[in-house]
């Protein structure tokens, strides 16, 4: 499936992405999976969320900047090469992967960014995965 | 057309001439009749005679407002108050006002150079021009209208505020120019547009001074009000608007040399600069009977050309403003001007995003870091842009500013901002 996932740009200090959390615990927003990239200076928090909708307006009125995009989500069994096995339907289809995080909970999606989302998501359809 | 082809197109020698004879003539009566610039003389040991011509304008003392400061409110008056005919202040936001007066002769000079600055933007009697200057203390007002009844245009004294009866006044007087602040009239422009009016007045010129304002915003509005928008400096101290203005050629301001001497200086070591290097803007009036001054400071960067202009005059011309020497930074031995950041950002990112210089010294060495706020319009999901961004920052930094500095990406509103506006500049360095 494609979600859409929220960027936030945050910078490299001591509890910033704790005020990110604590402004979404407040709006009743879940954060189903996360991950934080960083450079020297500054970071890059991407979140699959309850609403995303809801969570950029909420951002946004905190005055960050946050954006939507699109992201693969695929549910993946937590067993033995099941990795491996969806990365090579993704090499195989010719794609690359710019960036993957995984959920915080034990059933929760796998995120992608892929260099061509609808050629993966046909991809990993046709593999049988619950995309 | 010009106004006054003698004075303004005289060959750069005669205007020499004109400045010696000029100059030695205030140099003696000042001496004679201000008892402050008399004192600051003696203790350097200078005479009027010693004052011979032009090139000996720089053994002369500087004037700063300070100096306006501390003789207010008549201090520096060099006639009989009996023979002043007008007063401005300016309502200084730290401390006392500053003082100036005017004898009849300084009216008549004054009006002599805004009509110059108009008929060089291309107004002639058969124009209706609106002041939106404010009127009062203030020089906008008074030295704009003067200007315009000295020309033989009609003069529409509306003032500031009540933007609804100004656009009426504009269409049902057929108003042609307008003389304001450039914000203002970027707020009437709006209120034009959202009642449709733009294309319903006769607007064709402007005459834009009081705050510095940017080449992009007068291509702005031109292009909004299909107008040739004008520059039209000067300062109250120095006599008011008129000083110095923008031909049709826009190459800088043709500056009234014949009763207003300029100087570009270093604000730091107070030596003069090459042409057409910055410095710190300082006049010497030549001709004011009430208030004249030596070298006064402006605290106005800019630089000079004294090449003769496309438009015929020969007068010197300054460039539009570069910033205020108050807000220099010296970085690693390197004049650096926020407006200097501003502009290279501007560069960048199209709009201003908002900024912040922080200097610091780590282990002997100045370092310029510049904070710049990632508001939404930068933002995009790929660190590489970001990264690239930072980049590109950073580079045109160094071109315009001539050292090397950190870009940090920062997020939004994070800047401080003290009544809504943002602090520009943190120097850290503890110099002793
Ligand atoms: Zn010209």
């Amino acid at each position: 499936m494609i979600t859409q996932q929220v960027s936030v740009f945050i910078e490299n200090k001591e509890g910033r992405f704790l005020r990110v959390a604590e402004l979404l615990k407040d709006h009743n927003i879940n954060i189903i999976s996360f991950s934080i990239a960083e450079t020297e200076e500054f970071g890059m928090l991407r979140m699959v969320v309850s609403d995303p909708a809801k969570t950029v307006k909420v951002l946004k009125e905190g005055e960050y900047s946050a954006r939507l995009t699109d992201v693969i989500t695929v549910k993946l069994p937590n067993e033995e090469g099941t990795l491996f096995g969806l990365l090579k339907v993704i090499a195989d289809s010719g794609n690359n992967i710019r960036y993957m995080y995984t959920s915080l909970g034990d059933d929760g999606p796998i995120v992608i960014k892929t260099t061509n989302q609808e050629d993966v998501v046909a991809a990993l359809k046709k593999a049988g995965y619950e995309v | 057309m010009i106004w006054n082809e003698t004075k303004e197109c005289m060959s750069r020698d005669e205007l020499a001439n004109l400045q010696s004879a000029r100059l030695r003539k205030m140099v003696s009566r000042v001496y004679h009749n201000v008892e402050y610039y008399r004192k600051k003389m003696q203790q350097i040991g200078l005479e009027p005679g010693d004052i011979k011509d032009i090139e000996d304008i720089n053994k002369l003392p500087y004037t700063t407002k300070q100096d306006l400061r501390d003789n207010y409110p008549f201090g520096l008056f060099a006639v009989p108050r009996s023979e002043i005919v007008r007063i401005h202040a300016s309502s200084g936001t730290t401390g006392k006002a500053t003082v100036v007066g005017y004898t009849r002769k300084d009216i008549e000079t004054w009006q002599e150079c805004v009509a110059r600055i108009l008929v060089m933007g291309g107004l002639d009697h058969d124009d209706i021009v609106q002041i939106s200057y404010g009127y009062g203390l203030f020089t906008g007002g008074l030295g704009a209208h003067y200007g315009v009844e000295n020309l033989g245009a009609t003069v529409v004294p509306m003032s500031t505020g009540n933007t609804k009866k100004q656009i009426t006044m504009m269409e049902d007087f057929g108003v042609t120019a307008i003389c304001c602040t450039p914000s203002y009239l970027m707020y009437l422009t709006e209120a034009l547009e959202e009642n449709g009016m733009v294309d319903k007045i006769k607007l064709k010129k402007a005459f834009l001074g009081a705050e510095p304002w940017t080449e992009n915003m007068r291509r702005e509005i031109e292009s909004r009000l299909h107008i040739s928008a004008h520059d039209i400096y000067g300062l109250s101290e120095v006599m008011g608007p008129g000083v110095a203005g923008d031909c049709k050629f826009h190459t800088g301001l043709h500056i009234a040399e014949d009763h207003f001497y300029p100087e570009i200086i270093d604000p730091e070591t107070l030596e003069p600069v090459k042409e057409g290097e910055t410095g710190e803007l300082v006049f010497t009036t030549l001709t004011k009977e009430a208030l004249p001054l030596f070298r006064y400071r402006t605290k106005d960067l800019t630089s000079i050309t004294y090449e003769k202009c496309e438009c015929g005059r020969t007068s010197a011309r300054i460039s539009r403003f570069k910033g205020r020497s108050d807000d220099m930074l010296i970085i690693r031995g390197v004049n650096v001007f926020p407006s200097q950041v501003e502009a290279a950002l501007l560069e960048v990112a199209e709009t201003t995003p908002n900024y912040m210089l922080v200097v610091d010294r780590v282990n002997n060495l100045d370092t310029l870091d510049v904070l710049v706020e990632v508001e939404e319009r930068f933002f995009s999901d790929d660190i590489g842009e970001l990264e690239r961004l930072s980049k590109k920052i950073a580079h045109t930094l160094q071109q315009a500013l001539g050292i090397q500095p950190k870009v940090k990406l920062v997020e939004p509103k994070s800047i401080e901002r003290s009544e809504g506006k943002a602090k520009r500049v943190i120097d850290k360095r503890v110099l002793d």
